[in-house]
C-alpha cells in the first residue's frame, strides 16, 4: 500500500511532536551520536530530510535500526529538535505497516544466551515490532 | 522513611542480585521498601511516540498506586526509572496524554502526576545523605578504584530526569567515596553501552561496549558499577577489550560495604 506523501509528513509530525524546522544545521547531533558511523543517514541528515518531507526515503533508511535511543542528540541539541524522537516516529511508521515487523517470536530462541536480561528482549520487541 | 518500591521484571530474574542487595542494604539503613503489590512491566523503553498510550499505562498505574499510599515511588533499575519518570512528566505536561491515559483508568481517581519518582541513588543522597551513609559503612572498600558507569537512562534528557548534571555527573562518584573506595573519572562514563541493539546487531553492540570499557581501563578503573541490568550485560558479555573489566551493580558493593 503506497501512502500519499502529505499523509506521511503529517503522520511523522503527529507521532514525534517535534518541529524539524527549528534545526539550525549545527551538526551537534551527529557529532554526539555513538552510532553515526553505522548509519547510512546520520542524525543531522535525517532531520533535514524530515524537514524536506522525504519521509518515504527515510522509511527505507538503515539508520532506523541503528539508533540506540541513548538521547545524546536530544540532550545536546541547542534547538530542542530531538533527532532520536524523529527517528523513532519514522521507525514506528515502518513497523506499524502490514509486514513491517523486524523481529518475530520464532527467531528469539536463536538470539538468546544464558545471561541476556529480560529487559533486552522486551526492548527489542518494543523497537522492532508493534 | 517508607517508600513504595517498583522493582521491575529484570530484577525478579536475571538481575536478582541488584534487587536483593538493594533490599538488604535499605533495611540496614533504616529505609523501608514496600513493594507495590500489583506492578506490571514498565515496557523497558520509554514510548517516544506521542500517540502511544497503552505502553504508558503500567507506569501510570504504579504512579497512581503510590499516590494512593501517599508515598514516593522508589526505583532501582535505570530503565524502569527512566520510563516511569518520563511518563510522570508526560502526565504533568501533556493534557492529551493525561486525559487519554486516565480514560483507561475508569473507577479510579484521575492521576494528575502527583507522585514523586525517586531513584535508589537519589534516596541515598537526599533522604539518608552520603555523609550518613559513610558513617554506617562497616567494611569500607579501601583501595578499590571504581569507575561509575552512568550510561544514558538515568541522566538524559536532563530537563526531565533532573538526576544530576547530564554532561558532568557526580552522584555515583560521591556514592563510591562514601563506600570508602576511590572514584575513577573517565570520558565514556555517560556514553551508551549499546542497549537493546545487542539483540540483533552484535558487531555494533561489541564496538559500542568496548569503547566504554577501553576508556575506563585507560583511566585506571579496577571495575565498573551500574544500576542497569542491560548495561551490565553489554559491558560484561559484548566487550572485546584485551583486558577484563568486572562490572557490578551499585547495590552489590553497597551491601558488601555495609556487610549485609
Amino acid at each position: 500500500m503506497h501512502q500519499n506523501n502529505n499523509y506521511l509528513v503529517e503522520t511523522a509530525a503527529q507521532i514525534s511532536g517535534v518541529n524539524p524546522k527549528s534545526c539550525m544545521k549545527c551538526g551537534k547531533c551527529t557529532a554526539s551520536c555513538p552510532a553515526f558511523d553505522d548509519m547510512d543517514l546520520s542524525p543531522h541528515m535525517f532531520v533535514s530530510m524530515v524537514e524536506a518531507g522525504r519521509i518515504r526515503e527515510l522509511m527505507e533508511s538503515t539508520s532506523l535500526w541503528k539508533c540506540l535511543s541513548c538521547f545524546a542528540c536530544v540532550e545536546r541539541c541547542p534547538r530542542g529538535v530531538e533527532p532520536s524522537t524523529l527517528m523513532e516516529a519514522v521507525r514506528l511508521m515502518v513497523i506499524r505497516k502490514q509486514g513491517g515487523h523486524r523481529i518475530s517470536a520464532d527467531e528469539i530462541p536463536e538470539l538468546l544466551d544464558k545471561r541476556i536480561p529480560q529487559q533486552a528482549l522486551t526492548s527489542a520487541f518494543r523497537k522492532y515490532s508493534r | 522513611m517508607v517508600f513504595d518500591y517498583y522493582p521491575g521484571c529484570t530484577l525478579k530474574t536475571e538481575a536478582r542480585e541488584l534487587d536483593e542487595a538493594g533490599r538488604r542494604s535499605a533495611a540496614a539503613l533504616g529505609i523501608e521498601l514496600q513493594e507495590l503489590d500489583a506492578w506490571q512491566c514498565c515496557g523497558a523503553v520509554y514510548p517516544l511516540g506521542r500517540d502511544e498510550i497503552a505502553p504508558r499505562l503500567s507506569s501510570v498505574r504504579a504512579l497512581a498506586a503510590a499516590r494512593d499510599h501517599r508515598r514516593d515511588l522508589l526505583t532501582l533499575c535505570s530503565a524502569c526509572h527512566h520510563v516511569i519518570k518520563r511518563v510522570n512528566h508526560d502526565i504533568r505536561t501533556d493534557e492529551k496524554i493525561r486525559d487519554t491515559a486516565n480514560s483507561y483508568m475508569e473507577g479510579e481517581q484521575a492521576y494528575q502526576g502527583e507522585t514523586k519518582v525517586v531513584h535508589y541513588l537519589e534516596m541515598l543522597r537526599d533522604t539518608l545523605g552520603f555523609d550518613e551513609l559513610k558513617n554506617r559503612i562497616k567494611k569500607p572498600l579501601t583501595g578499590m578504584k571504581i569507575g561509575a558507569y552512568y550510561g544514558c537512562l538515568l541522566l538524559r534528557p536532563g530537563k526531565v530526569m533532573s538526576f544530576d548534571n547530564p554532561e558532568n555527573p557526580s552522584i555515583m562518584e560521591s556514592f563510591i567515596t562514601a563506600l570508602g573506595a576511590e572514584p575513577v573519572i573517565y570520558p565514556y562514563r555517560n556514553e551508551c553501552c549499546g542497549g537493546y541493539i545487542t539483540v540483533k546487531e552484535k558487531d555494533q553492540a561489541a564496538r559500542t561496549a568496548s569503547r566504554v570499557i577501553d576508556s575506563a581501563l585507560e583511566h585506571g578503573a579496577d571495575c565498573l558499577i551500574t544500576a542497569c541490568p542491560l548495561c551490565l550485560y553489554n559491558i560484561d558479555v559484548n566487550g572485546t577489550s584485551s583486558k577484563d573489566l568486572p562490572v557490578y551493580y551499585i547495590t552489590q558493593l553497597l551491601a558488601q560495604a555495609l556487610d549485609v
